[in-house]
């Protein structure tokens, strides 16, 4: 099922997404433009997190529009204790997670009490909340950002994050890692009572599942990863600031995944890669790239259902008939 | 002394409060009645002041300004929801929200290009710049009760319009049950185009009477887009009357947490710890104040009857 339709125009999209993945450090070079893989780096980064998204909002009709923030949570975990001379990866990272779980439980847990609009809503106004902490406390930097000056240290010999090859295939494996979880969790019997919930919750616990658990469950799981996200990008980019938790990157992470395809495994990969392709064309061709980036969106909502994913999928159909 | 201060911020809480009601009452109909979550109402506040802003340098006149300005809010309303919005009213809210994020997208870079980072503003006149004494050394700048009365003035036209016109019924008619209202014959399309007109207006007069004050400036919509998000969570969405009491309550708290948290915590801990958590802690106060009410009421304090 993962690879199992690999010669259809939709499993060759993801096949040549994947693959540019795997060759860009070597691709870019060669091609001229060396920043790709900076480029690429940071798409990864992303895509864990639209790889997150996608799990509760394809699969679960969670439509979070402040997912962002555990984004921010984990960066700024790895930010703050590096900043207080705690730089050991092993204590940084499950630390970082594991805060990830704890805010997404806290957070889930009042949200799911909600539905619909509210939901959206409501987990809006917790990013919003955590942005303005984080604009707020002066000694982290507040609305200039926290500059992070070592990333993690495993002490593993050849592991140094701050070589760009190195980060770049931890966030490769990362991400592949995340996208294997999800394959897992779909075809679960936990994820298929997501699933069932996303299609009719109503009818899912009258024949005896309680849903509300396993949708924070899913939540909390989704807030872990997205996670990860935030501690790699920290390790990356060696800067954290508010504008990480804003919703306008949480709006940014919505887009990626529908963009890619929402509820596909492979999907938010080939949102974020686009997505993260196209504004940094836009942006060297204009600095109002913002202009065209955002007809471009409401042409996407409008016209392009089901994203990449359902424009090769269906590229398929017609071929067979 | 503190006294006179407390009664001012309370006064400004208030004004921000009715402030808000202005969005968040246009918010809260559009999504009542037409099921649309519309990310780009902070846009139409936005309109608002930049209107107004352009309409006062042009007759050199605050009043006819802002008079001029609400003709332009109403066309520009309505032509955004006969061009884009109306198409997104049969879509899910996911894509609601993604297209009318777009919008925002679009219009703030539009803005920034046309006006510049800085903006632009309104100066008052001498005989508005004035402050008035109200006796216990309570002193209120003209400008915030201008705010104050017209906001109020607005919020009871609306109330009149609402409740004691034809179109008003049709609105709550609309409210409660949409389809209904559709099979009894009632032109539909043109209901929503005048609902989502009396919102632009209404976000529109929101900026353009806060512009003297503040600023008109690209993005200046965003963050009172959400604190008015808020306001309709708490008040429950679809309904104005929990609009209203949400949105007062909510200035409120904003105001007051923003002045006075530090003289409170300061009972609690000592000064070094209030005035690095005061500021964390006040701008956090409303999310928290919405999540109890979430909490313990799903559907807000006020959900609209029959919904």
């Amino acid at each position: 099922m993962l690879m199992g339709s690999l010669w259809t125009p939709r499993g060759i999209y993801n096949a040549v997404i994947i693959i540019l993945c795997i060759i860009m450090p070597w691709l870019a070079p060669a091609i001229g433009q060396e920043f790709f893989t900076d480029v690429f780096t940071r798409t990864m980064i992303f895509a864990i997190a639209a790889i997150s998204l996608n799990l509760i909002m394809g699969y679960g009709g969670m439509i979070s529009f402040g997912h962002a923030v555990y984004i921010g949570i984990g960066g700024y975990t790895v930010g703050i204790l590096s900043y207080h001379g705690i730089d050991n990866g092993w204590i940084q990272w499950p630390m970082a997670i594991g805060l990830c779980g704890v805010f997404a439980l806290i957070f889930g847990a009042i949200s799911l009490r909600t539905k619909g609009v509210y939901f959206i809503m409501i987990t809006l106004a917790f990013a919003q909340m955590m942005y303005f902490l984080s604009v707020s406390i002066e000694k982290y930097g507040s609305d200039d950002g926290l500059n992070i000056d070592s990333q993690s240290q495993f002490g593993v010999p050849f592991f140094d994050l701050s070589d760009p090859l190195t980060i770049y295939y931890t966030a490769f494996l990362c991400m592949m890692l995340c996208v294997y979880i999800t394959y897992r969790f779909v075809n679960s019997r936990f994820g298929m009572v997501i699933r069932g919930s996303m299609s009719n919750d109503e009818r899912m616990r009258s024949i005896g599942y309680p849903t509300y658990g396993y949708k924070l469950t899913a939540f909390v799981i989704a807030g872990m990863m997205a996670g990860l996200s935030g501690i790699l990008s920290a390790n990356f980019e060696a800067f954290m600031s508010p504008d990480n938790l804003f919703w306008i990157a949480s709006g940014d992470l919505i887009f990626m995944v529908v963009l890619g395809g929402m509820g596909t495994i492979f999907g938010p990969i080939g949102g974020t890669v686009l997505f993260l392709v196209i504004s940094e064309i836009l942006s060297n061709f204009t600095e109002s790239w913002h202009l065209i980036f955002g007809p471009l969106l409401i042409l996407v909502v409008l016209y392009m259902r089901g994203g990449m994913e359902g424009f090769f999928a269906s590229l398929g159909r017609s071929q067979n008939d | 002394m503190t006294f006179a201060l407390f009664v001012e911020q309370i006064i400004n809480g208030l004004q921000l409060g009715i402030i808000l009601f202005l969005v968040a009452a246009g918010l809260t109909l559009i999504f009542g009645i037409m099921d649309l979550v519309n990310l780009a109402h902070g846009t139409l506040y936005m309109f608002g002041a930049f209107f107004a802003a352009t309409m006062v340098s042009i007759t050199g006149s605050i009043v006819w300004g802002m008079i001029l300005a609400i003709p332009l809010m109403l066309l520009a309303g309505v032509l955004l929801e006969v061009t884009i919005l109306r198409t997104l009213y049969t879509r899910n809210h996911l894509d609601q929200v993604l297209a009318t994020f777009g919008l925002i997208l679009f219009f703030n870079e539009l803005f920034l290009i046309a006006w510049g980072p800085e903006g632009t503003g309104i100066a008052l006149p001498p005989w508005l710049s004035g402050s008035t004494k109200l006796g216990m050394g309570i002193e209120l700048p003209d400008y915030r009760i201008v705010i104050l009365v017209s906001g109020l003035i607005v919020a009871a036209m609306l109330y009149f319009l609402v409740a004691k016109t034809k179109i008003g019924m049709l609105i709550r008619a609309g409210a409660s049950n949409r389809e209904m209202v559709g099979a009894l014959g009632v032109n539909i399309k043109l209901l929503y185009t005048a609902v989502f007109g009396i919102g632009a207006v209404m976000a529109g007069f929101a900026g353009m009477i806060i512009t003297p004050i503040t600023q008109a400036e690209a993005g200046m919509g965003e963050g009172f887009l959400i604190l008015a998000f808020v306001v309709i969570v708490i008040g429950g969405i679809g309904s104005i009357r929990g609009a209203f009491y949400a949105a007062i309550i909510t200035g409120l708290i904003d105001t007051l947490g923003r002045s006075f948290i530090d003289v409170v915590l300061l009972l609690v801990v000592e000064s070094v710890t209030a005035e690095t958590a005061g500021p964390a802690i006040s701008s956090m106060l409303i999310y928290i104040l919405m999540a109890i009410v979430l909490a313990l009421k799903p559907n807000g304090l006020f959900p609209p009857r029959g919904a």
